[in-house]
């Protein structure tokens, strides 16, 4: 009885800790910002607005975001309706050596990652006369993204039934309005789906820009909070929490809207 | 509305398998036919190759008077049901139901019309906001066939309509279908492993083993006369008694029994050839007494059928089965003799009836 008790307060106790370890600096983010001034620990804030003129009066913080927007919306539209067209593809279509194309796409783009592929990916820009424009940066991750979401979505377009195409089609449809009528509908959730995890990867994404991107006014937040530091070399904790609630509510906002809107559902018309 | 004419139809699928074999059908204008058969017989390849979702290897489909060989499914005029119904879940009966004359071009206000004219017709007047999703398995396959009325096209092909229902709403639907087709008057191919449908609903049928038509007829016809073992065994609630026998003189021997060689095959049959006698349970009468040219054994198994009974008497160590009438059930162990009526019975000869 005892070891039972000791055994509960024990996994609780880790429980605990788990959860303080991802909560506190939850927590941080959300106090800091209006506390006039903020260190690292967390502490109840004093509820000023100044941390917010001040980022307001940063002459590149507002600028970011809207750059981080520009390239996450970018690429998510390119990624989304590049990789749906080759997922249709490869899902409806035979053609030999098709599993092996998909898994040799995801095996390289998951081994071959940012890093790795840092001194061509700059070369190539170099050449292609793409360095310092944010349509070649989003040309490139959309090229990073692409293999995980074509590999994503042609499982899902896999589990919708073809008998919906072909009845369309025998009713003389063409492709393209097959798509445009069926297809498209059918498998919006997986579109979102992919669309929002596109738009989280590049909203997060530090190094590509920094790589690419040379002027600082094209640059995205992710570059932009690297550079808030006082005179001192110290970070600027005050600037750096307010641009941190500032840069993360958006995703969290796209995320509750996108789950409310198309969280899974099927509404038959299939009968199985 | 249009005849439908295959002639030397042949599929072979990537890797050599054929699922056709050079087949030969005629379908009048307005028929009701069935297409019938085991799992992969090749009777849905053949119905999707006529709505052209398959390209035939070999051979012509000719509707109407047009070729329609290689024109693409939704040139052909025809329009199809699936077996799983295809109603797009992101739109309402009406969409649903509109959808061909969408693709038609017809005005968003006259297709609207036309769907709720049809839908009225099949019973869905109330129904017509709903998504499939929300309608039941009945009410979802009358919105399939509203779907292809609308279409108004010369041919109908259904695959399997019925075999997503419950039971007893497939006997009702069974009427439906049949009375709505007559109504029509469209012509109509339906695909169905179930040889009680077939020979409910349909003009003519043809029964399908291994890409190849076995046989072609009306229910009475394949009933009656199954050209050949494979039809014989396929069709029937109750199997029909296939029984090896031997030509001696006059007579048949059959599972040790003498019977009558039958009228039909009369002079046709050498003597000492080794055939296959085929009589249906419900072609035969039962006697307690014994009689001249019956098969005579001991009664080992009774199964209630409702209005009958199937009886299964065990005849030197072969089991046949004759069906009885209600109220006459002989006691379990009894003797019984079961006779043939004369003209049912049929002489098989290689598997194919003399």
């Amino acid at each position: 009885m005892t070891r039972h008790i000791v055994g509960r307060i024990g996994f609780y106790t880790l429980i605990a800790l788990l959860m303080a370890f991802f909560t506190v600096p939850l927590l941080w983010l959300a106090a800091a910002p209006f506390t006039s001034d903020p260190t690292y620990e967390v502490s109840l804030p004093d509820f000023t607005f100044t941390n917010f003129q001040a980022i307001l009066e940063h002459p590149y913080a507002l600028g970011s975001l809207y750059n981080s927007l520009l390239l996450a919306v970018g690429t998510a539209v390119l990624v989304v309706l590049l990789a749906a067209l080759a997922a249709y593809a490869l899902s409806r279509v035979r053609m030999p050596g098709r599993d092996a194309l998909l898994y040799a796409l995801l095996l390289l783009s998951s081994i071959i990652t940012g890093t790795a592929a840092m001194v061509p990916l700059f070369q190539l820009a170099v050449e292609l006369n793409l360095i310092d424009s944010q349509l070649g940066l989003i040309l490139i991750l959309t090229g990073g993204l692409l293999p995980a979401a074509i590999f994503m979505l042609k499982d899902f377009m896999d589990s919708t039934p073809k008998s919906y195409e072909e009845s369309a089609r025998v009713f003389g449809a063409s492709p393209l309005q097959i798509v445009g009528h069926v297809v498209v509908p059918l498998v919006r959730p997986g579109l979102a789906t992919i669309g929002v995890w596109a738009i989280a990867n590049v909203w997060g994404n530090f190094l590509m820009p920094y790589l690419l991107l040379s002027d600082i006014e094209k640059q995205p937040g992710a570059v932009i909070m690297f550079t808030l530091y006082t005179e001192g070399g110290q970070a600027n904790l005050p600037l750096l929490s307010t641009f941190g609630l500032l840069y993360s509510v958006p995703v969290v906002l796209m995320y509750l809207f996108v789950s409310k809107k198309y969280g899974f559902r099927f509404h038959g018309g299939i009968k199985r | 509305m249009a005849a439908i004419e295959l002639k030397g139809l042949t599929k072979v699928y990537p890797g050599g398998v054929k699922a056709l074999d050079s087949l030969d059908l005629e379908i009048p204008d307005g028929e009701f036919f069935a297409l019938l058969g085991p799992s992969g017989c090749g009777k849905t390849t053949l119905l999707r190759t006529i709505a052209g979702l398959e390209t035939a290897t070999g051979g012509a489909i000719v509707i109407g008077d047009r070729d329609v060989t290689g024109v693409q499914p939704g040139a052909r005029d025809v329009a199809m049901v699936f077996q799983d119904y295809a109603l797009f879940p992101h739109m309402d009966v009406t969409d649903n139901i509109a959808y061909p004359l969408r693709i038609k071009k017809v005005a968003k206000a006259a297709r609207a019309e036309k769907a709720r004219e049809v839908g009225e017709r099949l019973g869905l007047a109330h129904l017509m906001d709903r998504r499939p999703g929300q309608l039941s398995g009945g009410q979802q396959q009358r919105v399939a066939l509203a779907r292809v009325m609308a279409t108004q096209a010369q041919a109908f092909l259904f695959d399997e309509p019925l075999s997503n229902l419950d039971a007893r709403l497939r006997l009702e639907a069974r009427t439906f279908l049949k009375k709505l087709q007559r109504e029509l008057g469209v012509t109509t191919v339906f695909v169905t492993h179930d040889q009680a449908e077939a020979l409910a609903m349909a003009d003519r049928m043809a029964v399908m083993e291994n890409g190849l038509i076995r046989q072609i007829g009306t229910p009475a016809e394949v009933f009656q006369r199954p050209a050949n073992t494979f039809v014989a065994s396929f069709i029937g609630s109750t199997p029909m008694n296939l029984l090896d026998g031997q030509v001696r003189g006059e007579r048949l021997e059959v599972a040790g029994c003498k019977l009558p060689v039958p009228s039909s095959v009369e002079g046709r049959l050498s003597e000492g050839e080794q055939i296959v006698y085929g009589v249906r349970p419900e072609y035969m009468t039962y006697s307690a007494e014994p009689v001249e040219g019956a098969f005579g054994g001991r009664v080992s198994i009774m199964e209630n059928l409702g209005a009958a009974h199937l009886v299964t008497l065990e005849v030197n160590d072969t089991l046949v089965q004759v069906v009885v009438p209600e109220g006459s059930e002989p006691p379990l162990g009894a003797e019984g003799f079961a006779v043939p009526k004369d003209g049912r019975a049929l002489v098989y000869r290689d598997g194919n009836v003399v």
